[in-house]
């Protein structure tokens, strides 16, 4: 090869090319669909929460895409059916993740919808889960002597106790637990919904 | 179904479509070009002599010197920065790598929490360590191929500066908060703005020098740069783009540019550097120069479609899942045409192998291309990536890539060009080797844990008679190994930096001159 504009074209014809199988194909395929029936766009109050899980960085050790059964023993760990395109229509940025050091989170509304319980366990994880190595989160919370009125106190086991305070959810915990109650995708789906149907001939559902 | 048959059907014939012109191409002498033209990285009488800097060896072609001069400025900005984030992003990786066993270790701030950490670790090797230290390669070897200086050198410094400041505010901007929340996207679409620009006032010169080049030949190493600094900009530019794409589109577009830039970025930097130096320090071209062209070809048409192997099992189309699975298999046919070419002349040449640092460095990295690239198609595989996909493993991979094969690459090729640059002997001789084996056996503890631990955590996940927290609990211990691993690691890269430091503040001229040729 001798001549460097030949080159750098034929170079950025095939990037194109991938560009347009990897990008605009499955964009125009998946933009056809509506948001899925059963999906509720969030609230002002879940999209904070929501930011701040994208900021804090939840979505490295969280995914978000529960797999389907023939794949992946997801659904009886209570983590829901396989995810569809439709079940994130309102997602953005997509916080789909890469990585499972702890569990699937796009159902976890459904499956631990006690705030208490998710206040508690961000505030410190080991104090519900010994065994866990979520990072904890005390810089969402503020330690006081007495709660004041509208303040949401956190209960703690005995051994995390602070003598004499208590343990009370910034807006900024507050708004963390709205997004994470929020994520219920547990309404049914077609069958023909897309989503990759690799591990299986029966579709999205079950 | 139409459209899963339909879009198979036309990236199959397209591929094939390449892959056939390519070879009548080159059956049919096409290109005309052959081993003479893999010979246009020697000056008189260099070939056949072992060329290292680091054992005092040292060049008396009067050209050859002319364009070294030419790029010295820049490409010491763009290395001598390069190692600082390395240095920087190593620390970052080393505490987020004691975060995941120490959960309750700097937990008092935002700032210091591993979602935060972790990101910074990837921001600052990615496109501080090894894009800069790839441009900087580059536009250290575009000039001494083409056999004339570096036009506009002033292009290639102020895209050096206005990188690292956008580099620094998107730091800064993650540290605080502010994110774009894709993997690999982080830094802020606003502040990319500055990334765009710098990297695009750096291809200039480089463009600038291919057009006004002496010799007819554009060598390999040519080749993938010259596609790489195209490619990059157009990558970074449109998956930066706001308010396109959301949800399951963004993940598409998310993972499409992320494999992009290890595939056609960071790869083809790597490669390019290694086509140079190799064959260069050994004083041999490449085993079959013809070969090198499938190699690059398939490279762009394969590589470019892998990206969903990222989503596989995930919500979106199984086509586009399936396309990607089988473009990274056919990743086998320009890996294995790298492999030939570098590994044979390497292998037919131990000798230069045991005298040289830099060779070593970097044909061990070409060796690591080869292994990532294989353990890349195989977990590609479904059966493969239902195991491996959310666990350590693919992290333990990523390192195979960015660090055993591009990073050795960078570090081989850092130890080779300073001293041509500053016309000075490496202050610490010693210190290279003690490097080198910290780095290998660094990598060696640290991927062996990820991956062993890795595979044993996704063989737990798909057991529905375990419960999820079986999976962390194995897991500990290999992530502590992990954290051995990369401390030795991050001590060899202090090294590197102590003698870089050194190369260019203190004053010591290269006087063994031909001590080794």
């Amino acid at each position: 090869m001798n001549r460097s504009l030949p080159l750098v074209i034929l170079a950025m014809a095939i990037l194109a090319f991938a560009t347009v199988m990897l990008v605009v194909a499955p964009k125009v395929q998946i933009g056809r669909e509506p948001a899925a029936a059963g999906l509720k766009p969030y609230t002002p109050e879940q999209l904070r929460g929501r930011a701040l899980y994208s900021s804090l960085g939840c979505v490295y050790c969280h995914s978000q895409q529960p797999r389907a059964p023939d794949q992946a023993p997801d659904a009886e760990r209570g983590w829901g059916r396989a995810s569809i395109a439709a079940d994130y229509a309102y997602d953005s940025p997509h916080l789909m993740g890469t990585m499972r050091t702890g569990p699937d989170l796009l159902n976890v509304g459904a499956r631990l919808p006690s705030a208490s319980w998710q206040l508690t366990h961000l505030y410190q994880p080991r104090a519900v889960s010994a065994w866990s190595i979520m990072p904890a989160y005390p810089f969402l919370f503020e330690v006081k002597d007495r709660p004041s009125p509208g303040d949401r106190v956190v209960w703690l086991p005995k051994n995390r106790r602070i003598p004499g305070k208590v343990v009370v959810a910034k807006p900024e915990a507050r708004n963390l637990v709205a997004y994470l109650l929020s994520l219920d995708r547990t309404y049914p789906v077609p069958r023909s919904a897309i989503r990759d149907d690799g591990y299986s001939r029966g579709g999205a559902t079950q | 179904m139409l459209t899963i048959g339909l879009f198979l059907a036309i990236s199959f014939l397209v591929s094939l479509a390449g892959l056939a012109a390519l070879i009548w191409a080159v059956s049919t002498d096409q290109f005309s070009f052959g081993q003479k033209q893999a010979r246009v990285i020697f000056h008189e009488g260099e070939e056949g002599c072992l060329d290292d800097p680091t054992a005092g060896s040292a060049p008396t072609d009067t050209e050859r010197a002319a364009i070294d001069a030419s790029t010295a400025w820049p490409v010491s900005l763009f290395l001598g920065v390069a190692v600082l984030w390395l240095v920087l992003g190593s620390l970052f990786g080393l505490v987020a790598s004691l975060k995941l066993h120490l959960p309750d270790w700097l937990d008092g701030s935002a700032v210091l929490t591993f979602g935060r950490i972790r990101t910074l670790h990837l921001t600052l090797v990615i496109y501080g360590w090894l894009s800069l230290a790839g441009i900087g390669t580059a536009t250290w070897i575009i000039p001494r191929i083409f056999h004339t200086p570096l036009r506009s050198p002033r292009f290639a410094t102020w895209g050096a500066i206005i990188w690292n400041a956008g580099l620094t505010a998107g730091c800064i901007a993650i540290a605080s908060g502010w994110t774009d929340g894709e993997e690999w996207l982080e830094i802020p679409w606003q502040i990319d703005t500055l990334l765009a620009i710098g990297g695009g006032l750096a291809v200039v010169p480089l463009l600038r020098t291919a057009f006004a080049r002496s010799v007819e030949h554009i060598y390999v190493s040519g080749w993938y740069f010259l596609a790489a600094l195209c490619w990059f900009p157009a990558l970074f530019i449109v998956a930066n783009v706001p308010g396109i794409f959301v949800g399951a589109e963004q993940a598409t577009v998310n993972w499409w540019f992320a494999h992009n830039v290890l595939g056609l970025w960071l790869t083809p930097l790597g490669l390019g550097a290694a086509y140079y130096f190799i064959p260069k320090i050994i004083g041999k071209p490449v085993y079959s120069y013809s070969l090198s062209l499938i190699g690059f070809w398939a490279l762009a048409l394969f590589y470019s479609q892998v990206g969903i192997h990222h989503l596989i099992g995930g919500p979106v189309p199984t086509w586009v899942v399936t396309l990607s699975i089988v473009q990274s298999v056919m990743m086998f046919v320009p890996v294995l045409a790298v492999a030939i070419n570098q590994h044979v002349v390497v292998a037919r040449n131990l000798w230069a192998f045991k005298a040289s640092l830099p060779l070593r460095f970097i044909s061990l990295g070409a060796i690591m291309y080869t292994l990532a690239s294989f353990e890349g198609s195989l977990e590609a595989l479904r059966s493969i990536n239902t195991v491996t996909h959310f666990t350590q493993f693919t992290i333990g991979h990523a390192h195979l890539g960015a660090y055993g094969f591009a990073s050795f690459i960078m570090f081989g090729s850092i130890y080779y060009m300073l001293p041509r640059i500053t016309g000075r002997l490496w202050p610490w001789p010693g210190l290279i080797t003690a490097h080198f084996w910290c780095v290998v056996v660094g990598f060696v503890i640290y991927f062996i844990a990820l991956s062993v631990g890795g595979w044993l955590q996704g063989v737990a996940m798909l057991d529905a008679g375990r419960p999820f927290a079986d999976s962390v609990i194995l897991l500990k211990p290999y992530l502590e190994a992990r954290s051995v691993g990369g401390t030795v690691m991050t001590i060899g890269h202090v090294l590197l930096a102590i003698n870089v430091f050194g190369i260019f503040v203190l004053t010591r001229p290269a006087s063994r001159n031909g001590a080794i040729a």
